[in-house]
């Protein structure tokens, strides 16, 4: 019985990265290297103005007397950061007028990444903003959401077209000093996506940004900035792959949301960059600051993230439930196989009164791996009546791997209530000889069992994505998982 | 002994009781029926002072007074008994120990001496028996781990320990197999005295079977909307509710 | 010779504590000489443990060492007769009483005493030459490498503590009891090493309460080792009940041996700052660990308990299970860290930590942690911070007990979880009348404490 598991799991370790392909287009790239000039040609190749220039000029003078974090349960090879290009673009992307105008080639890799740039193509409840290596190269649906005075575009156009909402926001929930990975996403940042919801409007379709880096010894630092106003909603979906390469790459970007008096925002992730090869061979690196704000009263921010990619992970989407009556929502499935490492989790800091927040988190470990689950909640002094319910659960398939659990709960208020649950597992003997008894197979009842342990999260998805994920969890797994 | 008159209560800011009247005299038993969300558990928590619910209108009158006036342990001592639909675990406190202080909490507003340790042992004895309850669950923490057959159980001996005069019973019934209700029905029926009264609240008519009602009320969203005698349990249990909404609708 | 403890910008002059220590060795058994100045190296690099590191992130290590306090190498001598002024008045409890005043073994320095079924116990000097082969044989191999300023400025500057050994399928047929009292003109800094030592089948149960009698100032930086040897079993019960000028800061070091079993009560009543460090290593197969806390806070006490049991076996079992009630400004802190390695199949471990707080000003952290590398394990671990249950509050009310009394019954419940587990009755009925006086806040301290008071 032993055996044939491990049999199982080896095969299933053994799934490939369907997504490692490279794409051979034109490339403009800077020299390798980060200094301030490099920070300025980036500033001056986006036409930036001056106040952008400025944040970037700050935040690379604070990063330079940073050091990069430790603290988190991960070995993390050292990164040198004087041999990465920061700037990288294809070579054809001018101003497009039409999709008749994109490269071919791009529009072909977006199509095998099954992201169709047709509008016609697409179903009709999303809208894509594609980012290759450091810029957007096309955003769907722009104009139909126009209408509705939605503003969905890449981040370099809405510094043009909107520079006083991209000022009065950029940096207001992450800012450039928050820690070392912002500092530097910060100051060389490319592109991104630029949302923004006005009063009183539910978007009425999906929005969503597909990420890939393409070019070798890049970093892709791209960022994200949604704003929904009051009475607004918006959900946001966010996808990424990379190609398959030896070496490691640096992936640092920031998301941050506001959601001002009753708005709420739902922001769904799946993350499958490229993990690295079953010995540990290359992979990205996937430092992300992601924080959203609940600042009116009655907001709600959701996060939702399906993490199956990147060597190694570190990542917390949070929240600042500032707003009386609001509340947030963590759900997340990491998966972690061969040698991949995670360290995700998220904070909750909980600062106006009868604020709520959830947690849902489900680690899956396989291979060598090693996943943490980190989180932080606070409660401040006047947050009277917080909840706060977090249930982390990790399930191991193998005996080479780690599943850790590292909840921080810091409760500065009489009528705050904080729980935390956790445990740790593997699949019970009981529950596949269950499944083989009823006839089926010890792979499929795998299946079925992680299936089962990630659904909570999984329905949380919108119905697309969630089709996806559950494809992607099987790949990630696949031979460990059915 | 009780005189409810013209009730409306509400819970998060949602009206729940629409005006309930209802007169109780010692010595009666008075069932409540309804169907679930009716408000049954609403009216027992107005009456046993659970502040969750907000009495917006009317009026609940105890022996003369203002109950509404009343803290829960003042009601208590003056011989309100609520057994609980969903009895509260309390991890680390004895069930002697609780008993204890509550029946001395209750001598002391009587302005009795607390009761001796022989006494109360005493006491704990005869009142296990009358309601078949099994020893050793006493030396255990209050419900805690108890199955739904030992919880309700013990909540008739709490009320067999605190002897009071005006006894709610929100779904006792609930969860118990058919042994079960007929001890606990039992335990019931051996604590009537003419002197106290009891209000029964339940879904079904067959914990009616053991414990006979003198008059039954049926509970409709927020408001009783039929009051007859025992004839009516029986008569509900043939057509249940969907007669009484129907009529209702008719009306 | 009484000495002043230097500390200056953020840091302990301690190459002079060391230089001073050195030059007043002579007494010292010479194999402890490489321990120390292996000890003294490592902290000279290190220094004392920043609040940068998860483990010491709330303790405030920088106030607690830049107050004036002394410190000696040598006992002081006291004229008058210590049980004169301190005598332990639990009822009916038969334990042999062990003193250690100020850090140093009290009376009967010149040789161990000798129990019931060969056990030992006296002074940790007087044992280093008395039974050297076996000092030797266990020193310092529960805390090994620590990578710990403060245990490894003890391993390097102390001077004296207990020595408890219980020999082969031993027992010493009563309760063993040390009291930890400090009694002192002057502010004092103490650095007592323990050691405790249950060999194969022995047997052992422990009372320890701290008890400083003094008014002044003392920070302690206390270790210990305990050694439980294959089905050994081992009970201790701590009982933390000193005034506000007292600071403690504890490391409890346990390595057990195969299907040995440990059970641990730890009652923090009061105290200034107390900071314990339960270290566990379960390095024999079948090995159990059970851990209690209970802390009771009000006024500006801060309490902080950090466990790390480590599963390095297949087939072990651990629970630990912490409770904290904090009022005023009180403040709270759990670390509990349980290590599952690769090989540890079948391991079983459970973690909890549940707090009450009563004020706003009261602030509680709890981290609990699980790292696990072995797939064949359950382990849970929960945290709840939160108030006085209003359901149950509620129903005790609807049975006719006033809310404060309701209120009182609910945190004495709340105690009781932990309480319970008290084997010795006499010191479980002791601890229950001091939590039930103490919720009352009719007590805060033990009535021996304030003898010296008069």
């Amino acid at each position: 019985m032993e055996k044939e598991q491990d049999k199982i799991l080896n095969e299933i370790t053994q799934g490939d990265y369907k997504y490692g392909f490279y794409t051979n287009i034109e490339m403009e790239t800077f020299p390798k290297g980060l200094n301030e000039d490099v920070v300025r040609m980036i500033s001056a190749k986006k036409k930036e103005p001056e106040f952008l220039l400025e944040f970037r000029l700050k935040a690379f003078r604070h990063w330079k007397k940073m050091k990069m974090p430790d603290w988190a349960q991960l070995n993390i090879p050292e990164i040198d950061y004087q041999n990465i290009i920061y700037y990288a673009a294809p070579k054809k992307k001018p101003e497009l007028e039409s999709l008749d105008e994109v490269d071919p080639e791009l529009r072909e890799t977006f199509d095998k990444l099954g992201i169709a740039l047709d509008e016609q193509k697409r179903l009709t409840g999303v809208a894509v903003d594609a980012v290759i290596d450091s810029v957007s190269v096309k955003t769907t649906f722009k104009e139909t959401l126009a209408e509705l005075g939605i503003i969905f575009s890449s981040f370099s156009e809405a510094v043009r077209e909107h520079p006083d909402l991209v000022r009065k926001y950029l940096g207001s929930v992450v800012p450039y000093s928050d820690n070392f990975f912002a500092a530097l996403n910060s100051a060389v940042f490319s592109d991104g996506s630029f949302c923004y919801i006005p009063k009183g409007v539910r978007c009425p379709m999906e929005l969503s940004t597909y990420f890939r880096i393409n070019a070798a010894n890049t970093g892709q630092f791209e960022r994200t900035l949604i704003v929904a106003d009051e009475s607004s909603y918006v959900s946001y979906l966010e996808g990424c792959t990379a190609p398959q390469r030896d070496e490691n790459q640096l992936h640092a970007a920031i998301v941050e949301i506001i959601a001002h008096e009753s708005a709420e925002v739902k922001y769904s992730t799946v993350q499958n960059w490229y993990p690295g090869d079953k010995n540990g061979l290359g992979g990205i690196f996937n430092f992300v600051t992601k924080r959203g704000i609940c600042k009116g009263d009655n907001s709600k921010i959701s996060w939702t993230q399906v993490e199956t990619g990147s060597a190694i992970t570190w990542k917390y989407p949070s929240c600042i439930l500032k707003g009386n009556n609001s509340s947030a929502e963590f759900y997340s499935v990491a998966v972690t196989n061969n040698h991949q490492q995670a360290d995700t989790g998220t904070k909750m800091i909980h600062i106006g009164k009868n604020t709520r927040s959830l947690i849902v988190s489900k680690g899956i470990s396989a291979g060598n791996s090693q996943n943490s689950y980190r989180g932080l909640v606070k409660v401040l002094k006047n947050a009277d009546n917080a909840r706060n319910f977090s249930q982390c659960d990790s399930l191991l398939l193998g005996d080479k791997c780690g599943a850790h659990t590292f909840p921080y709960i810091e409760a500065n208020n009489s009528s705050s209530v904080v729980e935390h649950e956790a445990t740790t597992s593997k699949i019970g003997e009981d529950q596949i000889f269950y499944c083989n008894q009823r006839g089926i197979s010890t792979e499929d009842a795998i299946g079925l069992i992680v299936n089962g342990y990630t659904k909570e999260v999984l329905n949380k998805l919108p119905m697309e994505f969630a089709v996806e994920a559950q494809k992607l969890l099987q790949i990630s797994l696949e031979g460990s998982v059915g | 002994m009780l005189i409810i008159k013209d009730l409306h209560a509400e819970i998060d800011g949602k009206e729940i009781l629409k005006g309930i009247n209802l007169e109780l005299k010692a010595g009666e038993v008075h069932a409540i029926m309804g169907p679930n969300g009716s408000g049954k558990s609403t009216l027992a928590s107005v009456i046993s002072g659970r502040d969750l619910v907000k009495v917006t209108k009317g009026k609940v009158i105890y022996k003369g007074n203002n109950l509404l006036d009343m803290s829960p342990e003042a009601r208590s001592h003056a011989g309100i008994f609520l057994g609980f639909q969903y009895p509260i675990e309390i991890p680390g406190v004895s069930i002697i120990n609780f008993m204890k202080t509550a029946l001395n909490e209750h001598r002391k507003a009587r302005g009795e001496d607390a009761i001796s340790p022989s006494d109360f042992l005493k006491l704990m004895r005869e009142k296990k028996a009358l309601v078949e309850i099994d020893s050793s669950l006493v030396n255990r923490s209050v419900n805690e781990g108890f199955s739904g057959g030992e919880k309700k159980r013990n909540e008739i001996f709490q009320m067999a320990m605190l002897e009071p005069e005006l006894a709610i019973l929100d779904e006792t019934d609930s969860g118990l197999d058919i042994d079960a209700l007929r001890t606990v029905a039992n335990g019931v029926n051996k604590l009537k005295t003419p002197k106290n009264a009891t209000i029964v609240i339940t879904h079904y008519q067959r914990l009616l079977d053991y414990i006979i009602p003198d008059r039954v009320h049926v509970l409709y969203k927020g408001r009783i909307v039929k009051s007859s005698g025992r004839e009516l349990a029986m008569e509900l249990e043939e057509k249940g509710y969907d007669w009484i909404k129907k009529e209702l609708a008719n009306d | 010779m009484t000495e002043v403890l230097t500390y200056k910008d953020n840091k302990l002059d301690f190459e002079d504590m060391f230089r001073k220590s050195e030059k007043t060795n002579g007494h010292v058994a010479s194999f402890l000489r490489s321990f120390r100045e292996e000890a003294a190296g490592s902290f000279i690099k290190s220094g004392l443990p920043g609040q940068n590191t998860t483990k010491y992130k709330y303790l405030d290590l920088d106030g607690l060492f830049s107050r004036e306090y002394y410190y000696r190498f040598q006992q002081e001598i006291v004229h008058f007769d210590i049980n004169h002024v301190f005598k332990c008045d639990i009822p009916n409890m038969n334990t042999k009483m062990q003193i250690l005043l100020n850090g140093f073994y009290y009376g009967g320095q010149d040789s161990l005493v000798e129990l019931q079924g060969g056990v030992k116990c006296g002074s940790m000097l007087q044992a280093a030459r008395e039974m050297p082969d076996i000092f030797e044989k266990y020193y310092s191999k529960a805390v090994g490498k620590a990578n710990d300023g403060l245990v490894d400025m003890n391993t390097a500057l102390w001077r004296d503590g207990y020595f408890i050994y219980v020999p082969k399928n031993g027992s010493p047929g009563e309760s063993l009891q040390v009291v930890n009292l400090v009694l002192s003109e002057r502010n004092l800094f103490l650095q007592p090493r323990n050691m405790i030592i249950l060999e194969e089948g022995a047997e052992l149960n422990l009372v320890v309460c701290d008890h400083a009698l003094s008014r002044k100032l003392s920070l302690s930086n206390s270790v210990s080792e305990i050694f439980v040897g294959a089905n050994a079993k081992f009970d201790y019960t701590v009982l933390q009940n000193d005034h506000n000028s007292a600071s403690q800061i504890n490391y409890n070091f346990i390595d057990q041996g195969r299907d040995s079993r440990v059970e641990g009560n730890i009652i923090s009543l009061h105290g200034g700052l107390i900071r314990n460090n339960h270290i566990v290593k379960l390095s024999g197969r079948g090995a159990e660990n059970y851990l209690g806390g209970l802390n009771l806070t009000d006024g500006d006490q801060y309490i902080d308990n950090y466990v790390f049991v480590d599963h390095a076996v297949p087939d072990c079992y651990s629970e630990q299970f912490f409770k904290g009630v904090l009022d005023d400004k009180a403040r709270g802190v759990f670390n509990g860290r349980i290590l599952v390695q690769q090989d540890a199949q079948k391991t079983q471990a459970y973690q909890k930590n549940n707090n009450i707080l009563l004020t706003d000003h009261a602030r509680m952290n709890s981290n609990p942690q699980l790292e696990i590398y072995a797939d064949d394990v359950k382990c849970t671990h929960g945290a709840t911070v939160g108030q006085i249950d209003e359901e149950a509050m509620f129903y005790l009310r609807s049975r006719g007990i006033p809310e404060n009394e309701a209120r009182m019954m609910m945190m004495y419940g709340f105690a009781e979880e932990i309480i319970k587990k008290i084997k010795i009755d006499s010191l479980r009925e002791r601890i229950e009348d001091f939590i039930a006086r103490r919720l009352r806040g009719e007590m805060t301290r033990c009535e021996n404490c304030s003898l010296l008071d008069r």
